[in-house]
């Protein structure tokens, strides 16, 4: 029976299914709307992934951040000094990790951390059979694993952004108390200065587009995983790739939709 | 009048029927007009070579797959004209055991049994869940093992707790995709001897989908003979392989080997 398989094309394989996968990734973000609002909610199941994208990814994004603040002031500062302006480099950080770098890293590190291992979980659910059990049981696996997981890593990812963003300008502040002595508040409070409602705002809905994107982009590489146990991994990888492109494409035009709203 | 009358309670007591079932994947044709009935209270095999269609044809009467043609009627509803909650209502009382057990690997057993009671009878009480987990556990002999993992569990445990996973919801029907795939022939007659008793104790009907002729001929009531995505023939365990088609006489050689 295998040897008279042929599939017919409509145009080539590669270009078939690229349509394809476009048309099923609409199709399965229109439904995540479309379940999201429906009972039951799963809440007991929500705030579960909440713990597991927000805490156990904690100890991650300080190092992160901490670092990213301390090596964000130690390469600013010598230029600021040929300038003669190392006092504008609270507002400098602030500027930067507040409205680009939290958000973004933030983003980047749980895409590799969350998104692969929702893709991950998810493809191994897959290929083992246990999402067809779940369907069997009348428990619909979409509003189970998908929804609460997409709902979960939307809402916790900018929480983790923000707390990111104060962790990074812990360590910018103790770089510059190394160099010259300022107290905390001080630091916080010029950091602050030039930071707008506009642009906490800004960050907080990247923050979420963000998190939605990682969310749905790794429950639908795992949702569609096939090919046995090399699926999963293809799975865990593509989330990751398709989840930091897509982010990087959200961040441009976040920007430039928000720098219209500015001069408007 | 008589005839017709049996014929008609015949019908009736038909928990599964199927007629002029298709289905094929892009040119590849699985299964190419499959008829049968199910019987309430009775048990039949469909025997037949890997990827011949056994699994498509359990996955077609749960719902999981779509035919491309034909009728599928479970316990008097016709599965393919369905909408989710309707079907969703008539998976409630067909089980269905996976070649792979498909227990959640996330949840212990304990947590594996209570998941499809407390997600669809959200009303019970703790008390409830408890007992009915400890009556099923107890009744595939596992009650012991409610604390542990699925990746703790040996193969032929597994396939205990998938089973008794799907008994907690108390079906009318049970599916089970090779239930002795994979176990050494003690664990296969245990599990041969369970699908037995789940017949008498739960009242169920099964369709057993294998290649194993032990368990085909001590499990079922009859068995179907899935050859090139037709049912060769349907009949007791003599009157299948009482044949002289290469095919059947192949698969009565392979298997006695083994």
């Amino acid at each position: 029976m295998i040897k008279n398989y042929k599939k017919k094309f409509i145009l080539s394989k590669g270009l078939d299914d690229y349509f394809t996968g476009i048309h099923n990734a609409f199709t399965f973000t229109a439904r995540f709307f479309s379940e999201a609002f429906k009972r039951p909610f799963h809440l007991r199941e929500i705030i579960n992934q909440c713990f597991e994208v927000g805490l156990k990814s904690l100890a991650l994004i300080s190092l992160t951040g901490f670092i990213v603040g301390t090596v964000f002031t130690k390469q600013s500062r010598p230029s600021l000094e040929d300038f003669g302006a190392t006092s504008w480099l609270p507002s400098l950080i602030g500027i930067a990790i507040i409205k680009a770098l939290g958000p973004l890293v933030t983003a980047l590190i749980c895409a590799g951390k969350v998104g692969s291992g929702i893709g991950a979980e998810l493809g191994s659910m897959k290929v083992t059979e246990q999402i067809d059990a779940m369907e069997v049981s009348s428990i619909n696996p979409f509003k189970y694993l998908v929804v609460t997981r997409v709902i979960a890593t939307t809402f916790t990812i900018p929480v983790l952004a923000l707390y990111c963003s104060f962790v990074a300008l812990y360590g910018s502040y103790l770089n510059v108390h190394a160099e010259e002595t300022s107290s905390m508040i001080s630091f916080y409070q010029s950091a602050f200065k030039t930071i707008t409602f506009l642009d906490i705002a800004t960050s907080v809905i990247k923050t979420l587009v963000y998190g939605f994107t990682i969310g749905i982009v790794g429950c639908y590489k795992g949702f569609y995983a096939s090919q046995g146990t090399r699926g999963v991994g293809k799975a865990a990888n593509q989330a990751v790739v398709l989840a930091m492109f897509l982010i990087f494409i959200e961040e441009v035009i976040i920007v430039q939709v928000s720098n219209w709203i500015r001069y408007f | 009048m008589e005839k017709i009358k049996q014929q008609i309670i015949d019908k009736e007591e038909q928990v599964i029927s199927i007629t002029g079932l298709y289905k094929s994947f892009g040119d590849l044709n699985v299964l190419k007009g499959i008829d049968f009935n199910l019987s309430k209270g009775e048990n039949i095999a469909v025997l037949g070579k890997s990827g011949s269609g056994k699994s498509v044809l359990i996955k077609i009467i749960v719902g999981l797959l779509k035919p491309d043609k034909g009728d599928v009627v479970v316990l008097g509803k016709q599965v393919e004209k369905l909408n989710t909650k309707e079907l969703n209502e008539l998976r409630l009382h067909i089980g269905f055991s996976f070649q792979s057990s498909a227990l959640y690997d996330s949840m212990n057993v304990y947590q594996n049994l209570a998941f499809p009671l407390t997600m669809n009878l959200k009303t019970l009480s703790r008390k409830e869940v408890d007992d009915a987990i400890y009556e099923v556990a107890d009744n595939v002999g596992l009650k012991d093992k409610l604390k542990q993992m699925p990746s703790d569990l040996s193969g032929g445990q597994r396939k205990r707790i998938g089973i008794a996973r799907t008994l907690i919801l108390k079906p009318e029907i049970m599916l089970y995709d090779e239930p002795t795939s994979g176990l050494d022939p003690v664990t296969s007659t245990e599990i041969i001897d369970l699908i037995k008793e789940v017949q008498q104790q739960y009242n169920t009907s099964s369709v057993i989908i294998t290649h194993d002729l032990t368990c085909a001929k001590n499990s079922a009531n009859r068995i179907a003979m899935l050859v090139d995505g037709k049912f060769l023939k349907i009949g007791n365990f003599e009157e299948v392989f009482d044949t002289d088609n290469e095919q059947v006489k192949g698969f009565f050689n392979y298997n006695f080997i083994q």
